[in-house]
């Protein structure tokens, strides 16, 4: 048993969060918000700079390798500060399915520029066949001569405006599913952007006829390598509510302590008090879930790993509801404007809980599990 | 003991509803149905003056002042049959807030002034109260006004204005002395939003809309006849207007459309091969609290039953308020979480607002306005518990 965080794990930490506070606050942050594209490429060449986009990379691949852990902490500090940039979606999710399917060439061609941030790569995975089974995958490849062709509707999809590269997930046969990479400005891909509740950008997608060459094709038979870059995007999702949970919680008894009514500061009704007691003690199962998520996220043994993710969303679902409800209702009328940056974590605590499959389906996959056995 | 209306409380019922299939204009309906509020001043006025032509302008006032004299259970008949039917709710700062204040307390020039057009939504009415240091601590509120002759002059700052935007007039408590406890120098002043002086600065929420303001007073002259009562009696007018007019604070009817609707939308909603209304899990949340609701009715009617025995709600209406909101809050939830991934779509590419993702961000204010339920909870403990 160790709960500590070796020396260059910390000082990720340190230093993403250092860069937050110094180039990322609050204020620059809406304006990033209210910009055309709704994510700052300055902000994304800089966090490439840090060697952040390099995380999931392998070392032997050029890349820094820091795990699920280095992951952990880093989207701790993206979600204290609420970034609008696609950490998540490009340098953890499809990061993580080019490293595990890719061909040396193309790791060649694509690792060192998702690493430096020129290159934006999301995975275009869910449908709404998804939702109930995660590879219920009914876009289709058919061969095309020595390509492909590719139909399909793809749902939401996080940061596909910002993406250069989209990895569809398409059947190839009944128990077959591909990964193909797919310019976003390929003929027959049409994005249909929309801006989710978090405030981040995002489009579904569809995709007609789309052709492409045999070697857009990421490895073989992509179900395992889907699976494995969902749960770890889905941990790293655990991290980053975890350090929104963090910060509105610490705004909530900033808060309490600074406004007065009654002649005394709102922190000192016992009422109160006890509410923020519940929060913190959410906070710290949460906390508990997430370590479990990042520890468990690369267990191979499917079904373990299953039931562990499942535990952290349904268990941090209800802590991010709670602490982000009771957050605002704290704050009385403040906690409902845009001018704080509370509505924005509840917000984005909102999205956590829609993201990666609802706190109730996390549940019920939890007790299938246990009827099973 | 019979929980059911009576064959004359039916047969007002069945009025109701005939009044309002054939009343209620269908735009109005289906952009209430929607939760579109791009028409919203125009369908809160056009609604008030179909009411006011049948001669339920004013549900709760009594026949002398144009209002219909109906008892309590037919003013909640009213009320609910209304919102199931989805006709706009009416603007409370007029007709259910200020003219009872008016009613009781206001010169017979005040009343014959402002009463009759309220009812024929001639003004927009809106309120002045909280302030950003004065929240749940009402009564320590500080905007200034000072006599200079025939006028008070007004400075400084209210919060929380919701729809002020529109507004024609607004009533406002102001600070007359500051002398002795907190509650005796409040006055209560009727201001004309026309004044110079007066800016109003819309307040943007959680849910991109903006539908509650600040306003600043700048030296802006009151004249001294339009105070309401006493100078520095204010808090008295203040509470009788905070006590009064509770029949519909639980939102019933309100809650039983959107259990409704909520029903609906599960029905419509595939799961695992049935749909989310057939989901163990899901129906239970339904279950819940749709029995929730179905108390809360039954807690309101007796309430009301006990109201008309006496003269004013009393702190009954607290629990009204507290289980009235969180069955609200609870419905947006759930109608949220029938949409799953869906509901994360925020605007989509057509421009178009989520509504149930919007309605629960913009439904957490329910437990926060109006006396938030923590202060409602401080309520029961010392008005019905003594403690």
């Amino acid at each position: 048993m160790d709960f500590s965080f070796s020396d260059e794990q910390q000082m990720l930490l340190d230093t993403t969060r250092r860069f937050i506070s110094e180039r990322y606050d609050f204020e620059y942050r809406n304006t990033v918000r209210d910009s055309a594209d709704g994510w700052s490429r300055e902000t994304w060449t800089a966090l490439g700079e840090l060697g952040l986009l390099a995380l999931n990379i392998p070392e032997q691949d050029g890349g820094i390798g820091a795990g699920a852990v280095g992951t952990m902490l880093v989207g701790n500090a993206i979600g204290e500060g609420l970034l609008l940039e696609p950490f998540l979606s490009s340098a953890v999710i499809a990061t993580q399915a080019i490293v595990e399917l890719a061909s040396t060439q193309q790791r060649e061609r694509w690792l060192p520029t998702l690493a430096s941030g020129e290159l934006i790569a999301v995975l275009a995975h869910d449908e709404i066949s998804t939702r109930e089974n995660p590879l219920q995958v009914e876009t289709r490849a058919v061969r095309d001569g020595d390509g492909w062709s590719i139909d399909g509707n793809k749902s939401v999809v996080y940061h596909a405006p910002a993406a250069n590269l989209l990895l569809v997930s398409a059947r190839i046969a009944e128990n077959e599913i591909g990964l193909f990479a797919i310019p976003s400005d390929a003929a027959g891909v049409q994005l249909l952007p929309c801006v989710t509740v978090d405030e981040q950008s995002a489009a579904a997608i569809v995709l007609k006829d789309v052709r492409v060459s045999g070697d857009a094709r990421l490895g073989g038979d992509a179900k395992v390598a889907l699976q494995s870059a969902l749960d770890i995007g889905l941990a790293a999702l655990c991290a980053e509510a975890f350090g929104a949970m963090q910060k509105i919680l610490n705004a909530t008894i900033e808060y309490s302590r600074s406004r007065v009514q009654f002649g005394a500061p709102i922190g000192s009704f016992q009422a109160l008090q006890h509410r923020m007691a519940e929060m913190l003690m959410h906070l710290e199962q949460a906390r508990s879930m997430s370590y479990l998520a990042t520890s468990q996220c690369t267990d191979p043994d499917p079904l373990a790993r299953r039931a562990a993710l499942s535990a952290a969303m349904a268990r941090m679902g209800q802590a991010a509801r709670y602490i982000g409800q009771q957050a605002v209702q704290l704050h009385g009328g403040m906690g409902m404007t845009d001018e704080l940056n509370v509505s924005h974590y509840f917000k984005r605590l909102l999205a956590f809980e829609l993201r990666f499959g609802s706190t109730d389906q996390h549940l019920e996959i939890y007790r299938l599990r246990l009827q099973a056995a | 003991m019979d929980l059911d209306f009576n064959a004359e409380e039916l047969a007002f019922r069945d009025q109701v509803r005939e009044f309002l299939a054939t009343a209620l204009p269908a735009e109005i309906r289906d952009r209430m149905h929607r939760s579109d509020d791009s028409h919203i001043r125009d369908d809160i006025q056009n609604w008030q003056k179909i009411l006011h032509a049948k001669g339920w302008g004013a549900p709760a006032w009594p026949v002398e002042f144009g209002g219909t004299g109906w008892s309590k259970t037919e003013q909640y008949i009213f009320e609910t049959e209304c919102a199931l039917a989805d006709a706009p709710a009416q603007l409370a700062f007029g007709v259910k807030m200020v003219a009872p204040v008016l009613m009781r307390y206001g010169s017979p020039q005040q009343q014959q002034y402002f009463l009759p057009r309220i009812l024929a939504a001639d003004d927009w009415w809106c309120q002045g109260y909280s302030e950003p240091g004065s929240g749940s601590d009402l009564a320590s509120l500080k905007m200034k006004a000072e006599r200079d002759g025939g006028d008070y002059v007004l400075n400084g700052q209210k919060v929380w204005n919701t729809l002020g935007q529109f507004a024609d007039w607004i009533f406002c408590l102001v600070r007359t002395d500051s002398s002795g406890k907190p509650q005796r120098g409040i006055s209560f002043l009727l201001i004309d939003m026309k004044t110079p002086g007066i800016t109003v600065r819309p307040t943007r929420l959680l849910d991109g809309t903006f539908e509650v303001n600040e306003i600043w007073f700048d030296n802006v002259r009151v004249p001294v006849a339009n105070r309401i009562g006493e100078e520095n009696a204010g808090w008295t007018y203040a509470k009788f207007l905070l006590g009064h007019e509770r029949t519909n604070i639980a939102g019933i009817g309100a809650s039983k459309r959107e259990l409704a609707r909520l029903k609906q939308m599960a029905a419509a909603q595939p799961k695992a091969g049935a749909t989310m209304l057939q989901d163990p899990l899901f129906a239970t949340r339904i279950a819940q609290v749709e029995i929730e609701l179905r108390a809360l009715e039954i807690t309101n009617m007796r309430v009301i039953f006990a109201e008309a025995k006496k003269h004013a709600p009393g702190p009954e209406a607290s629990m009204l308020k507290i289980r009235g909101t969180e069955i609200m809050q609870r419905l947006s939830e759930l109608q949220m979480e029938v949409l799953g991934p869906d509901a994360l779509v925020y605007r989509d590419s057509s421009g178009e607002i989520a509504r149930e993702t919007s309605t629960y961000l913009n439904l957490r204010k329910l437990s926060i306005f109006g006396g938030s339920n923590e202060i409602q909870r401080n309520i029961i403990a010392q008005m019905i518990l003594g403690l």
